[in-house]
């Protein structure tokens, strides 16, 4: 018995031993080690971030250099805070708010204490920073714009937050990542791949050496530059041509799809969402509700297309051969729809497909439209060849192009009109406004843009996009490289050409022509509504226009969205004719013109929703 | 010819287990001492160069002592118990104070720590003295004797100070149970370490009716036939209360704040997770920085030489008692199993060893290496990886150290020496 209590108390230890050791070594051990062991760190290698070019090899965006002042809270030794503040221009109250949130974050990896100081301040913090411990100052690479233009094509960088921080494993607290635009679409280009050093250091935190002999070690990649379909001079021009005035503008090379500008009022300088103002110029932009600084126009407003989607009405109906180029329709300075009367204001009288198109005859295509339905056994399947057609221009879905947000616009289906009122409860007359762009028809700047260059194309469309050359090496996506034809046959597209072209010979755009240069096109003056005090209040029109050029083998197509622009050849009209002008001749010869849409503001317009008391619309003065 | 026949006879499996242990823990201080500059293993100015010589006077010595007569101890042992106190006392006036402790004398080439052969020499004298035909361990006067001899080089090294050492002394109480001291001795003083332990984490209040409940339950279980012995059960009873009274006076009076501390930390007594966090990152910053270095070892450890936090020195005194740090982190559980496999195997292979002997000097003498290895195994391993508290003592045939691994390789050899003569005897 005596015997055995040594050697029972000798297992009974092995056993003790063995069970914590397998706790320690098995069940507690993480995965990620390594991340976890203070004595190795990861000392990243940034590169730099790539360049972008607009389409003619023009620099839109470089880089910068920054500094933001790092700390790791666990090796804060006591300090002189009061010193140390004044040094880094920040308040007692901010440091310790900052020292707070970075202690939450990790108290052993580093947080940005002081985001990106200017060169000048680092010269002066660099040698002062050695004092204190668990401080240090990380250079980063900001943007720097050669451009004032583009803000909302081009998007910005900012610090990642946590949410980027939970859903990518690649970045660490205090990286930059594209937040919107281009920046964010191709931010995995631009940005390359960092290189990681892992360091071995002992508990004084001192480097002895690489860890393993770097074997885990990566190189970094430098971000690649890359050319975007942008032209910078029509760009800007066409920024300028928005001062005061809200909408959009989006213009496109019909044979490639590649977006050539692609504007909206008002906007703001990229410059402002960099460095230490950012955040603060952010507010302000963001905070701005009514004139929406940062809300993308081109893309996001989805106003109705107004009468250019009479267009796609005339090719429908030659398309499944209701009318033809010379069918007539009356009109009686309007059309009736039921006992309800409709006006127009092309004047009246017997009009055919031509000069329905140059005088935007709603009466016309009103009776195109009845004739379209009634050529089928239901009005279903009548809305259902409709809808296939108004689709295949781009119209009712996401468009597929490169930038990270968007609208899909609306083509209304028979699912939509049911939801609205109720099911088989309206008919084909409740839809008749479609006909002339108005209703329940809906879409961004960006696809009439496209709709425009199908037409210019005679019947098919590349998918819009910004990207045309990474690096060297020019994009070969087949969904930007592939034509996406439209489903109507390439003849049908003659007549209504033509009619867009006398848009400028003798119609509604006569004033807006451009010396030397064949133009199609079509006005649209869009009825719109708010609500004020919750009451329907109907405001001043929106101008919209599109055009492409030269008729014959089209350059450009361009769709310009003028919020409460009043008709279509007004703001619209200038706008469009004055791009076009710049992009095909690189200057402008109709001075006055150009003078009377730099200067015109209609800030005044937008005031008066906001004035409070009774307001005019559509007011007939320049 | 008596030490070529004792070669013969000698105990492979300990013999072998001990060249396992000590290249092993060689390996971790090369480690743990490695730095860049390192040219050759023998290089003396580095501490790996220094064990490694270390290990060769080792050798030496134990060639030393299976060459000599296995009698020789037994008759000298006096002699060597005499020395080892005239040391330990020497060291008053002549020591050689190496960070706070006052316990080594400077050899100029080496410096030797007398209590590490102490322990050999007094585990001999306690062979020798409960194996004389004289001495009856039932004597009241013959205990205390016994225990004398232990007590006495203990209390010179508590001075010096080294607790840690003077612990070990304490061990050969095992020798004593082993030769019959009653052992309701071993009971009462486990009964007064729980007792400590409760009181401490629950309280004299909890511990009084756990107490109670658990006499209650002997009650109803018993047979109705047992006469209850009232009074001594009471008295008892009383007397483990007062002690448990006592353990509160002396816990907040007597020990100091880093005892108190130690103890909060090893028995999680602070309930405020912030303090408790403080404790661990300054009096438990050496427990907390083994205790994730063996962690972040995982199962199959990261590598000889491949050990982050080894090369970094975050664990203090590594290559001295957190050595099994090393192990830890860079062979894993495998290698910590392996060692503490190694260690069980060995201390039990000592006991069957020590069993066997028909001289009862070498069957005490046995005990005395058992409990001496095992406490050192036990209250070091125990310390490293997070179950007992700080308590500063080498892991035997691992730690660096000289004096340690000459004294240890003694101890261990005396007894495979004595062992290998056993036949002899006999006849």
């Amino acid at each position: 018995m005596k015997k055995l209590v040594l050697s029972s108390i000798i297992i009974l230890i092995g056993i003790t031993f063995l069970s914590r050791l397998s706790y320690l070594q098995v069940f507690r051990m993480s995965p990620n080690q390594i991340l976890e062991d203070p004595a190795v760190t990861i000392v990243y290698d940034y590169p730099e971030r790539g360049y972008i070019y607009d389409r003619n090899g023009d620099l839109l965006v470089a880089n910068q250099p920054a500094y933001d002042v790092m700390v790791v809270p666990r090796d804060v030794k006591p300090l002189d805070t009061l010193e140390f503040c004044s040094m880094l221009g920040i308040t007692k109250e901010r440091f310790i708010k900052q020292m707070e949130k970075a202690r939450i974050y990790s108290p052993r990896l580093p947080s940005v204490l002081v985001p990106q100081l200017s060169k000048e301040d680092y010269a002066s913090l660099q040698e002062k920073m050695r004092k204190y411990r668990g401080f240090y100052i990380e250079k980063r690479s900001l943007r720097d714009y050669a451009t004032d233009a583009g803000a909302n094509v081009l998007g910005y960088i900012s610090e990642v937050n946590e949410w980027d921080l939970n859903s990518n494993p690649y970045y660490e607290l205090g990286e930059l990542t594209g937040r919107t635009g281009i920046e964010k679409q191709y931010e995995e280009i631009l940005r390359g791949r960092k290189g990681k050093k892992y360091i071995q250091k002992d508990r004084f935190n001192r480097v002895i050496g690489p860890y393993k002999n770097g074997s885990l070690d990566t190189l970094a990649k430098a971000g690649t530059e890359i050319h975007i379909s942008l032209d910078k001079k029509l760009q800007e021009y066409g920024e300028r041509l928005m001062t005061g005035k809200r909408g959009g503008i989006v213009a496109i090379e019909p044979g490639s799809g590649e977006i050539l500008a692609m504007i909206s009022g008002p906007t703001y300088v990229p410059e402002l969402l960099v460095g230490r103002e950012r955040s603060k110029n952010y507010s302000g932009l963001h905070n701005d509700t009514i004139s929406k600084p940062t809300w993308d126009r081109s893309i996001l407003a989805e106003p109705s297309p107004g009468s250019p989607f009479k267009t796609l009405q005339a090719l429908a109906a030659l398309q499944e051969g209701v009318i033809n180029s010379e069918t007539t329709f009356r009109c009686y300075n309007g059309f009736y729809v039921g006992r309800t009367k409709r006006g127009c204001h092309c004047g009246g009288g017997l009009r055919t497909m031509n000069s329905g198109i140059y005088k935007s005859c709603n009466a016309y295509f009103a009776g195109t439209f009845r004739k379209f339905y009634e050529s089928f056994e239901t009005t279903d399947k009548a809305m259902e060849v409709w809808e296939k057609h108004m689709k295949s221009f781009g119209l009712g879905d996401y468009l597929g192009y490169d930038l990270p947000t968007g609208r899909p616009g609306r083509v209304p289906n028979k699912a939509y009109y049911d939801k609205v009122y109720g099911d088989g409860r309206w008919s084909s007359t409740y839809i008749i406004s479609n006909a002339i762009g108005q209703g329940e028809v809906a879409a961004t700047p960006i696809q009439l843009a496209n709709m425009t260059a199908t037409i210019a194309n005679r019947g098919f469309y590349y998918t819009p996009h910004f990207l045309k050359q990474i690096g060297d090496q020019p994009i070969d996506k087949p969904e930007y490289t592939q034509r996406k034809y439209s489903t109507i046959d390439p003849e049908h597209f003659e007549p209504v050409v033509q009619g867009m072209a006398d848009v400028y010979e003798k119609g509604t755009a006569k004033w807006l022509q451009i010396p030397g240069i064949q133009i199609a096109g079509k006005t649209g003056t869009v009825e719109n509504f708010t609500r004020i005090e919750g009451e329907r209040t109907q405001l001043t029109d929106h101008s919209i226009f599109v055009a492409f050029a030269p008729v014959d083998n089209p350059k450009i197509a361009i769709a310009v969205y003028i919020e409460n622009g009043y008709y279509g050849a007004r703001y619209a009209g200038h706008i469009a004719s004055l791009l076009i002008e710049k992009y095909l001749k690189g200057e402008i010869t109709r001075k006055d013109l150009e003078k009377r849409m730099l200067e015109k503001t209609l800030e005044h317009e937008y005031a008066k929703p906001y004035s409070g008391s009774e307001f005019k619309i559509n007011e007939y003065v320049w | 010819m008596s030490g070529n026949s004792a070669l013969r006879r000698v105990d492979w499996v300990c013999v072998l287990i001990f060249f396992l242990l000590i290249s092993i823990g060689w390996l971790n201080i090369y480690s743990s001492t490695f730095t860049e500059d390192s040219t050759s293993i023998f290089d003396l100015s580095q501490l790996y160069g220094k064990q490694f010589l270390f290990i060769g006077i080792s050798l030496a010595a134990i060639v030393l002592v299976m060459a000599l007569e296995a009698g020789f101890y037994e008759r000298f042992s006096s002699v060597f118990y005499i020395i080892s106190l005239v040391l330990l006392l020497g060291l008053f006036i002549f020591g050689k104070t190496i960070a706070g402790a006052t316990s080594w004398y400077d050899l100029g080439f080496f410096n030797l720590q007398p209590s590490e052969l102490a322990k050999t020499a007094t585990a001999l004298a306690l062979a020798k003295y409960l194996s004389d035909i004289q001495t009856d361990i039932k004597r009241r006067k013959d205990q205390l004797m016994s225990l004398l001899i232990f007590i006495l080089p203990a209390l010179l090294i508590i001075p010096q100070p080294d607790p840690g050492s003077a612990l070990v002394f304490f061990s050969l109480i095992f020798v004593l149970f082993r030769e019959g001291l009653p052992l309701w001795y071993l009971g009462v003083g486990f009964l007064a370490i729980l007792i400590f332990i409760a009181t401490l984490m629950f309280g004299t209040v909890w511990v009084a009716i756990g107490l109670a409940l658990i006499v209650a339950i002997v009650f109803l279980i018993k047979k109705p036939s047992v006469r209850i012995p009232f009074v001594p059960i009471i008295g008892v009873y009383v007397l483990t209360l007062l002690f448990s009274l006592s353990v509160n006076f002396v816990f907040e009076n007597v020990f100091e704040q880093r005892h108190r501390d130690r103890f909060s930390l090893w028995l999680r007594l602070e309930k405020d997770p912030d303090k408790l966090e403080e404790i661990r990152k300054t009096i438990g910053y050496n427990t907390y920085q083994s205790e994730k270095a063996i962690e972040s070892g995982g199962f199959f450890g990261k590598g000889f030489l491949e050990g982050t936090r080894t090369k970094g020195d975050f664990v203090p005194e590594q290559h001295t008692d957190y050595i099994f740090t090393t192990v830890g982190e860079e062979w894993g559980f495998v290698g910590t199993s392996a060692v503490v496999l190694l260690f069980t195997i060995l201390l039990l292979r000592l006991v069957h060893l020590a069993e066997r002997q028909k001289n009862p000097f070498s069957r005490m003498y046995g005990y005395g290496v058992v409990s001496i290895l095992l406490i050192h195994y036990f209250i070091n391993i125990g310390m490293v990886i997070g179950v007992l508290p700080t308590i500063g003592i080498p892991l035997p045939f691992f730690s660096y150290g000289g004096s340690g691994l000459i004294g240890f390789t003694l101890l261990l050899f005396i007894f495979l020496r004595l062992d290998a003569n056993r036949l002899k005897e006999w006849n």
